[in-house]
This record gives C-alpha cells, structure tokens and sequence, in this order.
C-alpha cells in the first residue's frame, strides 16, 4: 500500500515536470505537442478510492493548467478521461476488468494498445474544442486531435513498456 | 430526506464528476475573456521557480543569438545619436519639459507559447519591481504584448498572438490607423484591419503603434505588410502583417510604463461622463 502511493506520488510530480519543461516546447511542425502527463491517469491502481482518483487528475489537470496559462482546459479533459475510465478498461480489456484483476506490468500489448488510444483520443478531443472554443473550426479541432494523439499514444505506450513492465 | 441522503451517497462519484468538470469549464470560459483567471496563471511562486530554474540553463544556448541582438539594436541606437541633428549641448534643455514619458524595465522570458490560439508568456519581473497590469512589453525589434497577471516577482503577458488582443496601430507612412488582430493560424503574421480604403497601402510598407492608446509610445515597429485585400463592404482594408520579432524566439524583453497614463485616463474617464 505505501509502496503503491509512493510510486504515484513520484509519478505524478516527474510525469508533470516532464510535461511543462519539455513536451509543452516541442512545437513539432508549428503546434503538435504530446501530453504524456495523461499516463498517470491511465497507470493509477484500480482499485483505489474512485473519489480520489478523481480529485488527483483534476489536480494533475490544472497544475498543467497553471504552468501553460490555458484556463482550465487540461483539469476538464483529465476529469472526463478519469471519469470514463472503467469503460475504456471494460472496453479494452473485457474480463479481466470484471475480476479486477489487471496488471498493467503482464497485461497483453494489444489490449494496452487500445486502452491508451482511445483514452488519448477522448482527451485529447475535450481538450482541443475547450482550447478552441469554437464549433466554426471543427476541422482545425479534429486535426489537431489525430495529430497530437499520434504523438502522445506512441510516447505513452513506449512510457509505459519502458518503465512499468520490468518487474516480469 | 432520506431519500436524499441516498442519492447523494449512491451517486457521490458522478456528482463530484460533475462538480470538478463545472470548475474546470468555468476556468476555461474566464480565460476566454480579456482578462484571464486570477487564480490559474503562471505567474506564481510555484510556477516561476520551475521555469526560473529551467530557464537558466537554457539560457547559455542562446547566449550568441542575444549578443547579435544587443550588438545590432546598439548600431542603431547609435546611428540614430550620430545622425540625429538635434543640438545635445545641455545649456538648451528645459528641464521643465524634458521629463521622461516612459520608465523602461528590462525583462528575461521563462515561458513562451505560439501555437494555442491565447498565447501567454511569463517574464521574471513582477510587483517588487512595479510591473502593473496593462503595462506594454516590446524586444528592441518590436512589440510583444501586454501585462496582464502580475505576482511579487513574475508577471504574464498578454502577447499580440491571442485571440483577445486588439493593439492600435498605423500605417508608418501615412498614419491612417486601424487595429491588429491574429487569426490564430500562423505566428509569423497578424492581421490589421478596418483601415480605411483612402489609405495608400503598399506590400513592404512598415506597419508600427499607433500610440492612441496609452500603453505603448507611437511609433514602435511591428512588421510589415506582407498582402493585403478590400474587406467584404467594401470600405476598409484587411492587411496581412509579417511580423518584425520572431515570436517563437524571443529571450529579453523591455517593459514600457507610460508615466502619464493616469492622467491620460482620468482625463478620458472625465469627458466620457
């Protein structure tokens, strides 16, 4: 239990300052940045107070937030994506969700994949219309969408094989 | 009320959802407006330790880039002291009249940001060093934005590349005036408009402030134009503006007070009653 909530804690405060120091000046052809701050929430235990889990990605959301000046737009997409997460899980991994018994360290790099695409691809697309804030430029929303999501879904899975599937 | 109770606690995860998401929503329509959250901005104690400590390691990589800069802005100033044909001898100044209009502070960027469509950056100068809102920010090429947050030793600013931002600004050769706005596509280029058809404009003209607002002194270069075309009515002229400054490059930057803009203000405040 403590170990759990040190390694969350370490995760937190190194994935935000990854976050606001290096992937929010990358700038990749103009405007594509990944946001990879989004692992903690996909990495966070399961089965954990959902309260609290809550609460962590919307702090999470808005301490990103305060670094790039943008309102409240990344603590709104980190609500809903933590908020929608048990569907992305039961989506993705179907039974092994129901007995609760998924380890992101042994689970099937495939079921993985698709965890983390579509949990980026609904974060990303509340946070490009909030930034925006304009339906007139839908297209400019999608298209920043696909794009940042590519970037943020390879670095994410490569994150999470790197870091979190040594212990086998 | 029991009842109550019950829906409360059986759907306690859903309402604090709701509850989060409306804060958040909330942030995001303030900071659509001109004047941005009070509250979530990066010009804190927090955020402006990280980026101070960030920034001064970046700093060395630049230093090359700024000492041309320096070395260039110092060849123009001095040409300008050289040519100037105005008698320097100090017998001749009147004390009374030579009073200073602006006090300028210089300033290093931590944050800088180009590609959303409300770009902020964050200077290390703030209220111990008298850094007030609305207050204009410009390099030694040209304008940057204005103050908007400011903390006890950090401050945002507003730049020209945000939605919100409306600068006063004119033509340099004929001083017909209009006001510049950015599109959110390129951050090479704003966009000035409503000057009137009358106006000669002419691609490679220089564009610079207007100085009809009290934030910035006329006559500060922003760019030039690049295209321009006859808006929909007919009546005025939509420019495209190339920009002087490299926004997504930018290290030191000065920071203007206009010593008379209370006066100015309160004058204005009075006739408009």
């Amino acid at each position: 239990m403590n170990n759990v909530t040190v390694s969350n804690t370490v995760r937190f405060i190194l994935l935000l300052l990854v976050q606001v120091m290096l992937c929010n000046n990358i700038n990749f052809l103009g405007y594509i940045n990944p946001y990879i701050y989004i692992i903690f929430i996909f990495l966070f235990p399961i089965r954990e107070n959902r309260a609290l889990f809550l609460l962590l990605s919307f702090m999470l959301g808005l301490l990103v937030d305060m670094f790039s000046d943008s309102g409240g737009v990344h603590a709104a997409a980190s609500v809903v994506l933590a908020y929608a997460r048990p569907i992305l899980l039961k989506t993705s991994f179907g039974m092994l969700y129901e007995h609760h018994s998924i380890k992101f360290s042994t689970t099937e790099i495939g079921s993985l994949i698709t965890y983390v695409t579509f949990g980026t691809l609904l974060h990303h697309l509340v946070l490009f219309s909030l930034e925006i804030f304009n339906i007139s430029s839908i297209l400019l929303i999608l298209q920043k969408t696909l794009f940042s999501s590519i970037f943020t879904i390879i670095l994410s899975i490569l994150i999470i094989i790197l870091f979190s599937r040594n212990k086998k | 009320m029991q009842q109550i109770f019950n829906f409360v606690i059986k759907n306690k995860t859903f309402l604090l959802f709701l509850l989060l998401l409306g804060i958040a929503l909330s942030l995001t329509i303030q900071s659509h407006s001109y004047h941005r959250s009070k509250f979530i901005n990066s010009a804190n104690g927090l955020t402006g330790g990280v980026y101070s400590l960030s920034n001064s390691f970046d700093q060395y990589f630049d230093l090359k880039d700024e000492n041309k800069l320096l070395s260039e802005e110092n060849k123009r100033l001095r040409e300008q002291l050289l040519n100037s044909s105005q008698n320097l001898d100090s017998s001749y100044i009147d004390t009374k009249y030579s009073e200073t209009k602006y006090r300028v502070t210089i300033a290093n960027v931590y944050k800088n940001s180009y590609s959303l469509t409300n770009n902020i950056l964050t200077i290390n100068k703030g209220k111990n060093d008298s850094i007030k809102q609305d207050f204009g920010v410009i390099t030694s090429k040209g304008i940057v934005g204005i103050i908007d947050n400011t903390s006890n030793n950090y401050a945002t600013v507003l730049s020209i590349l945000s939605k919100t931002s409306r600068i006063n600004a004119k033509l340099k050769s004929t001083r017909h005036i209009g006001s510049l706005k950015w599109n959110t596509d390129n951050p090479e280029f704003v966009q000035l408009e409503d000057v009137s058809k009358f106006a000669p404009v002419k691609v490679g003209d220089t564009i610079e402030t207007g100085g009809e607002s009290s934030i910035f002194p006329q006559g500060i270069g922003i760019g030039t134009i690049a295209s321009f075309e006859i808006d929909i009515t007919g009546d005025t002229y939509n420019i495209e503006v190339k920009l002087f400054n490299d926004m997504t490059n930018i290290g030191t930057v000065y920071i203007l007070e206009n010593l008379d803009s209370s006066e100015i203000k309160a004058l204005q405040d009075s006739s408009n009653e």
